[in-house]
Order: C-alpha cells, then structure tokens, then sequence
C-alpha cells in the first residue's frame, strides 16, 4: 500500500445544446466554415453589447435542481480581462463571486460497488472563446470565432475525489446526467464536455492539501484517468525525492502520454474580475425554478432505482441500463412488448445488442434493430419457437438484413422442433449410427452424452428443443 | 430672422408649411459646416452626398404628406455613435478608419424619424475629457472665442448647435460630458436617465455611466429629439422597458408650487462668484414664477469625483481591450510577434488621456487593490444615490450651476488632469445615480455663457424638460449667438 493520497477536483465545461449563442443570436451549430457563425456581438464590435440567452439559463437551472444544489435567485455576471487573440473583446463574460448553481452533490458508484458522494461546489454560466488556427497557414495564425460566445456550464467539484477511477466515474456520471437533461450533447470529440483536473498528493493523514497541478486539456474518459496517474506518480516522485511541487498549470499531452508544464502561478494572469455592467444581476423567482423543476425528466438514479424494482435488475444491470436516457427507453420498449421476462430483455439489450452496437461504433438511437423488432425476437424465445442458440443466428440475420425475426425464421426454417416423436426418432437414427459409442456410454462413460446432444442437435440443424433433446437422450440411452 | 437662427422646432415647422425644402435645408447648414471647419473643427466627417440623398428622400415624403415631426430637419452625431457605412472614430487613431456596417440604435431611431444626418461631430478622444483636446482629430473651438475650449466629451456637438452649424446633434454624458459642453458653449444639454436611451451602438467609455443625449438650442428641441430617440431595446439589457411620453406636451406645464432643492455642496468655494451670481439671477426668476426654493444636502456628493475616477477608468480598461489589432481599427506596423502587436498597436493608436484611464481602471481592479478602490467606490456609489433618493423625497429637481466656471483656454489644464477632472465636480453625480440632467444657458459672465442645472429623479425628463422650459419662455439667453454665426 501506498502511503501516498491522491486528492482530486475537476472542472468540467459542458457545452448547452442551445441554438444560439449565449450573448448573441449566432447559430452554435459545429463544424460550420471558419467565422460563419460569428456576428458583430462575437466579433465584439464597438458599440455592441450582450443580451444573456434565456434557454441557457433555463438549462443551468436544470442542472441545479438535478444535483440538488441551490439555485441562486440573484447571480451575478462578471468580466475575466485577459488579451488573447481568441478572446474578441478582451474579457470572457463569466460568472464570479456569485454562480447561478452552488453547493450541489452526485453520488457516483466506485469499482467495489460502494457508493460516495462527491460535493460540488458550483457550475456557473460563461461564453466560451473562439480557437486559434496554426496549421497551415505559413508564419500566420487564423482566428475562428464560431466557437466564441458558445454557451458553457462551468461545474467545480469539491476536492473529494481519491483517485483517477474516482474521478473517471465521476465525470461519466455527470456525462450521462447532462445528456439526460438534455443540456449538453456530451460529445466530447467535439469538445462539448471537457475536463481540467486539479491534482495534488499528500500522505495518509495529513489533513492540509499538497500543492496542486492544473491539468487542461482532457478531452476523454480515458485520457482523464492516464493524466491523472501520470501527475500523481510525477508528484508523489519529487515528493520522495525531497523536492517540491510548484503550483502550475500543466498539459496534458496524450501522444505521448504525459504532462507538461504550461505555465507557473507565477506567470498567471490577474484576471482582474468585475461585475459586468453591461448585463443587469441575473434574478430568479421561486415560480420559474418551480416550472424547471417540473420539467426535469426521471433522473438517472431515479430511473435505476425504479429498474430494480420494476424489473428485478441487479443494481449493475440497472446502472448500465440508465446510463444513457436512449438506451434506457429502448430497454422499456422491449420490456413493454415482452413484459413477462425483462431479465431477457435486460440480457439482449446489454449482450448482443450492445456488442453488435460497439463493433460498429454505433449509438443505441443508430441501432440496425429497433426495439420492435428486438422484443420480437424475444417473443419468439419465450414461446420455446426458437431456442436462445438459434435467436442469436437470427440477431445476427436480423442486424445485417434489418428483417424481422419472424420473417427469418420461416424463411431459413429455423424453427424449433419440440415434437418428441420427432425428436425421438432422430436420436433413434442417432444411436443407430454410433453403436461403439452407445457400448461406451452404457459401460460408463459418461461423458459420452454430449457427443449425443451434439449429434442429435446436428441432425435437426440446431432446431431441437435443447431442454427435450436432454430429457429424452437420458431416457433412451438408458436404454 | 435668418433660417439658421430657428430652433429645430422652427426649422420642422417651416418644412412642413414649404417655407423650404429638407434638400435647401441640409445644403444651408452643410455650407455652414464646411466655412466654420477651420475655425472650430466642430466635426470629424462631413457627409453632404449622404445628407442630401437623405433630404431628397424627406421631401419626397413630406410632399406624399408622410413623416412625422421630425422628418427632414439636419442634425449631426457626436463620432461616438456607429453609423453604418459612414466611418465612426470616436475621437480616436484607433477607429481613424473603422467604417461601422451597423447603426446605432440611437441613430437607426432618429433616421427612422426622418432627420438627415449632415455629419458626425468631434469629441474627445473615447468621451475622455472635458475639453475636446484629447481628440486625435485636433481640439474643437468655442464659437463664443476661439482661443477656449468648448468643453467635452460632447465639444463638437455643443459647439456646432452654438454655431448655428447644426439646429440639434447626439450627444452621449459619462461623467458630465452632455452638460459641461452645452454650459460652456451656451446652449441645452440633455442627459437622459441611466437606461433610457439605448447604448447599443454607441462606444462604450463606461458602461454603467454612459448615455446617450441630446445638445440643442432650447429644451423644447431636446424634447423633440428625446421622444425621438428614448426606448427600450432589446439589444441593450440595461435599457428600460418603458414607456416613452410625448416629452412636449408638458413642457408649459405650471411650476407653481414646484419645490427647487438647492444642493448645499454646489454652491461652495470652487464656484466662481460671477457663474453664482447668474445662478441666483436664475433662481429668482422660478421664484418669480411660484417655486419655492429650499436648501438640501447630499453629504456624500463630494466623494463623487474620486469615486467617478475609479469606477469609470475600470470599466474603460476592460471596454478599450478589444481595440487590440486583430479584427478592426488600428494595427502597428510589422508586429514581430503577438505582445509586439498588442504593445505598439495600442500604445501607438490611443492617445495619452485613453492611456492614463486605462492604466488607473487597470490598477484599480487588480488583485489586491479591487477591494480598497472599485468595491469602495461602488460603495460610495450606493450613498451617493441614497443621498439622491432622499433629496428626491423632499424637492422636485434639484437646481443648481453646471460648472464651477465658464469655458477656459485651450491647453490652460491639458497637464493637470486632476484640475480637468474638477471640472466636472457638479455633474458627474448625476451619472453615478443615474440621473436626469439638464443645463440651459443662463446668462453670460465676460462674455462667456454660464449653464444652470436642472437634475430630477429617475424618469423625470419629462419634468426637467418642462422646468428648463418654462425659464427659457422667461428668458432669451438660448437665443444668443455668438457674432461671428449669426
């Protein structure tokens, strides 16, 4: 055991699926050509002034309500002064002293199943910045501002975070409750859900923080874990060699699978924050937090609760099952339609389903089987038509066809043979053919049975009823 | 009579009843402007084929019968607002070149009513300074004597409406810069409420300060314009969404009874014993008329000017950042690399009153000295308008000068800015708070026009408007013009 702890707080921009931008009406759609999207409020123009987007402050306030936070009734917009090409105006509108969202909480589940809490200290609103373009332009940069103005939910968590899987699964937990919510697409390709990670170690008991490292730049579940191992072994390795470790921002680079210094604390910037006094203090009443709370859909942990209850999941089933709103309604689909076996269900969805999904890179919303089509597969299973051998034959018919279960079974006559005449008579034939092994099993070796099933499974090209195949095997080999 | 003489009301009436047209209008006092140019430098662009193209569509209308009170008289905006397609510089090399391919609100509204812009009128550099000097584009004259100043930022409007170049002409108040102006070249200068014109459009100085006005001969004129020009804006989260009233139908309005506080901290030592005595002249004509006078003070109105200097610097520090070379205005020479090309392209394009302020704003709100200067200013701020809230509780408007002096010698304080900033010591409250103000010519001390004024409550222009009134119905300083106009 280590007598190092890692202690860990993240910082996670969440983009808002609103339409426009938070202080102008430019369209936020990505991947448009270069300025198309950026108007004279982004370009910030002389004379030209922000007017705050009230989807995104409906969306901020769902956030809130989701982590039971406090939902402030009076917050307050405010400049971050910096000069940076990318920063039109020379300041980021953000929010300062006084968030839209504080004090909230989410429960995340660790490996050994337990579960902690995590404390989140705030998420406020602020406009994103455009991007600096190097490539390909010889001794220039290019400024892209469709990024600029972009609206972000800022969430901070509470140092509370023990390790890199601690901090993974928190922030999954947060992806799956923003998409939920319907606030962020979660595309973290895109950038829609970025992480900066403050890391520090310090040994077991001490109670004071060790000094922290920023980590910008982390862009996926997986990089956020290798940069969080990374900078706690660099750390704790000064720490042992009797060194000390400086205050700084770092980056994390994932080609090579390292941190690296950006800057120190020293070469910070004074942001020199104050309220902006272009945007009047943002005020809410209890009526509007009211009709958000309303609007909330069935939360994640709400919904895997209910899936254990409902449905006789295990807590992992369930956990998987929610943990993105998609999946979660199509797995209720299927149950709706099969109601009398939603472990099935449960066993498809997150089995061949998932699997076929995953190979393809596909979303459960892309899916080559609907729901429909998946729930009568199963129906097919239920009523003994098919064995569940067969059924993933026709799964795999259905994902590449995109035909229905019923159509394939007829066509490919893969029905399941469960008249005991018939099956009798094919392991008559069966024992026919193998004397010198029918000798063998009835001298004892038992093992000899499953040579049997599998010929008889053979002879009837998997069709036979497996449960009747065994049932009267065992009678006719006793002879 | 001679047609430039008329107040804009005048100049609305004669196009209605064909005593001219909009086009003989504008070319009469685009003529004005073009001779005076080297005299006064009143305007930065000058922009007759726009004008007149303008006129010629106001005629059309006003023959069709269309259009509204406003509809072909000339007026001129102060630089400070974007007019799409005409260049806007706010005073500065900065924006020597920046062609705004957007109106201002402000600007949009008065075209909407009809007025045709004849050109945009000089000031100091970003709406720093109370003398016009800090223009890039040279010091604007006082038509009433040449070797003074006009006052600032607003100095070409207020010396273009004094010079007859022009019967009306935008103008925009930070800390006094509507006012001053109008009291040192002799004409009425409005400053609206905090939030009852739109900024959008007009580049900003000081957000929490800024507002756009009026300079005019006479308050029925700035009535006139207001109407015009007042709104909620959508585009302008601290613009109110109230409604705007007809600002000349209460201009007669009776101030029998109308209770006048004198601020106690006005009539100090700074004032200059002459100005004070036009003042008092002034006074005892409202007396005259049935208002009663009575003293009140605002104990914490003489921390107005530190309290100005800090706030509004900070927020000009953060506004002035995006003039940084990358998408608009000026740009150094040859950047060698990116701090090269914020350093010279900024040190080089801002002049050195711009400079000062953001190097004051910038202190102010850096780490450590925030909460000694801009939270403490702001606090003070907060008294200073419940000084107001309860002075408001006991008078009507509050009356007093708008200067402590009249116009002085051009480059007399330009090397001391802290006596500049004094000039302002009698206006910049009503920025803090929000204010309404007006100052109207009052009577002349050696030659020189002195300003009376007159501050309401929040929303109270249309008061203010009908008290100046009612005095200039009594008086016939707002008629005066210097000789060389005439």
């Amino acid at each position: 055991m280590s007598e190092w702890e890692t202690v860990i707080g993240l910082e996670i921009h969440a983009q808002l699926a609103t339409r426009s931008k938070i202080f102008s009406g430019s369209s936020t759609a990505y991947g448009a050509p270069p300025n198309a999207q950026a108007n004279l409020v982004d370009l910030g123009y002389p004379g030209v002034l922000p007017v705050l987007n009230a989807e995104a402050v409906r969306m901020a306030v769902k956030f809130g309500l989701a982590i039971d936070a406090t939902v402030a009734r009076h917050s307050v917009f405010a400049r971050k002064n910096y000069f940076y090409p990318d920063l039109p105006k020379g300041y980021q509108i953000s929010q300062y002293e006084l968030p839209i969202v504080a004090h909230g909480k989410l429960e995340i589940v660790l490996d050994d199943g337990a579960k902690k809490v995590i404390g989140i200290t705030r998420a406020h609103l602020e406009e994103d910045a455009g991007k600096s373009l190097h490539e390909g332009l010889p001794g220039a940069s290019g400024i892209d501002l469709n990024r600029a103005g972009t609206p972000l939910l800022e969430i901070v968590s509470e140092p509370d975070l023990r390790s890199a899987r601690e901090a993974v699964a928190y922030m999954k937990k947060l992806h799956t409750l923003v998409r939920y919510l319907e606030i962020c697409d979660g595309n973290m390709q895109e950038g829609s859900f970025r992480c900066d990670a403050n890391v520090s170690v310090r040994r077991k008991g001490e109670t004071k923080f060790g000094t922290r490292a920023e980590i910008k730049n982390l862009n996926s579940f997986r990089f956020v874990e290798k940069a969080i191992n990374y900078e706690v072994e660099r750390q704790i390795d000064i720490l042992e060699s009797g060194g000390k470790v400086i205050q700084e921002t770092r980056l994390y680079d994932p080609d090579k699978g390292e941190t690296r210094s950006m800057r120190t604390k020293e070469e910070a910037n004074d942001y020199r924050y104050f309220p902006d006094p272009d945007l009047l203090p943002l005020k809410l009443d209890d009526a509007f937090i009211e009709e958000v709370r309303t609007s909330l859909p069935e939360l994640p942990d709400q919904k895997a609760a209910r899936f254990t209850s409902q449905y006789g999941l295990s807590a992992y089933d369930a956990g998987v099952l929610t943990s993105s709103r998609e999946l979660a309604a199509y797995y209720e689909d299927v149950v709706r339609q099969v109601p009398e076996d939603p472990k099935l269900a449960a066993n498809w969805v997150m089995g061949e389903l998932a699997a076929a999904l995953n190979k393809e890179g596909l979303e459960i919303t892309e899916s080559r089987i609907s729901s429909g089509a998946l729930a009568g597969l199963l129906k097919r299973i239920r009523d003994n038509t098919i064995s569940g051998k067969i059924a993933k034959d026709v799964f795999e018919a259905m994902w590449s066809s995109g035909r229905d279960a019923d159509a394939l079974i007829e066509e490919k006559g893969l029905r399941q043979i469960t008249d005991t005449a018939a099956i009798e008579k094919v392991i008559d034939e069966v024992m026919a053919k193998n004397p010198g092994q029918l000798a063998e099993y009835r001298s004892g070796k038992d093992k000899l049975f499953g040579f049997f099933v599998g010929q008889v499974m053979k002879a009837t090209q998997g069709k036979a009823n497996p449960a009747q195949v065994n049932e009267l095997l065992k009678k006719k080999l006793a002879g | 009579m001679s047609i430039h003489s008329s107040t804009l009301a005048e100049l609305a009436a004669g196009l209605r009843k064909k005593a001219y047209s909009s086009v003989e209008l504008a070319k009469l006092y685009l003529d004005r402007i073009e001779s005076s140019q080297s005299g006064l430098n009143a305007f930065i662009s000058i922009t007759r084929e726009e004008a007149l193209a303008a006129a010629a569509e106001a005629d059309r209308r006003l023959a069709a019968g269309e259009g509204g009170p406003l509809t072909g008289v000339p007026i001129a905006h102060k630089d400070i607002f974007c007019t799409d397609g005409v260049r806007t510089t706010c005073g500065s090399r900065m924006l020597e070149n920046f062609v705004s391919p957007y109106d201002a609100t402000v600007v949009s509204k008065l075209k909407a009513a009809g007025t045709v812009m004849v050109g945009k009128t000089n000031m100091d550099e970003f709406a720093m300074g109370s003398s016009n000097e800090s223009s890039y584009f040279g010091p604007v004259r006082n038509p009433w004597n040449t070797a003074l100043v006009p006052g600032g930022s607003s100095g070409g409007s207020a010396a273009a409406v004094a010079a007859r170049l022009v019967p009306a002409a935008t103008a925009t108040d930070t800390g006094g810069s509507i006012r001053q102006p109008a009291a040192l070249c002799g004409v009425t200068g409005l400053k609206p409420t905090y939030g009852r014109v739109s900024r959008y459009g007009m580049v900003a100085f000081a957000s929490s300060l800024d507002q756009g006005g009026v300079i005019a001969a006479t308050a029925e004129d700035a009535a006139l314009m207001l109407g015009a020009m007042a709104g909620f804006d959508p585009n302008d989260s601290t613009s109110v969404d109230r409604p705007v009233p007809d600002y000349t139908a209460t201009l007669n309005d009776s101030v029998k009874g109308l209770r006048i506080g004198l601020l106690k901290e006005f009539f100090d030592k700074g004032l200059d014993p002459s100005c004070e005595a036009r003042i008092r002249e002034a006074l005892g004509v409202y007396e005259k008329l049935g208002a009663q006078l009575r003293e009140v003070s605002l104990p914490s109105l003489p921390l107005s000017v530190p309290t100005y200097y800090v706030v509004a610097p900070a927020e000009a520090s953060s506004n002035l950042a995006r003039y940084d070379g990358v998408r608009f205005g000026y740009r150094c020479e040859n950047p060698k690399d990116l701090m090269d090309l914020y350093c010279r392209t900024r040190g080089e394009g801002f002049g050195a009153e711009v400079k000062r302020r953001i190097m004051t704003g910038t202190y102010v709100l850096s780490a450590g000295y925030y909460d000694a200067y801009y939270l403490k200013a702001q606090k003070v701020r907060q008294l200073i308008n419940r000084d107001f809230e309860r002075a408001f509780a006991e008078v009507d408007v509050l009356i007093g000068p708008t200067t402590p002096t009249p116009a002085f010698p051009i480059g007399a304080k330009i090397d001391d800015p802290v006596t500049m900033y004094l000039n302002d010591i009698y206006t910049i409250g009503a920025n803090l708070a929000g204010l309404p103000g007006v100052s109207i010519p009052c009577g002349f001390v050696q030659g020189l026009p002195v300003g009376l004024q007159i501050v309401g409550p929040h929303f109270g222009e249309a008061r203010v408007l009908n008290v100046a009134h009612v005095y200039q119905r009594e008086t016939d300083w707002h008629r005066h013009v210097p000789d060389a106009f005439k």
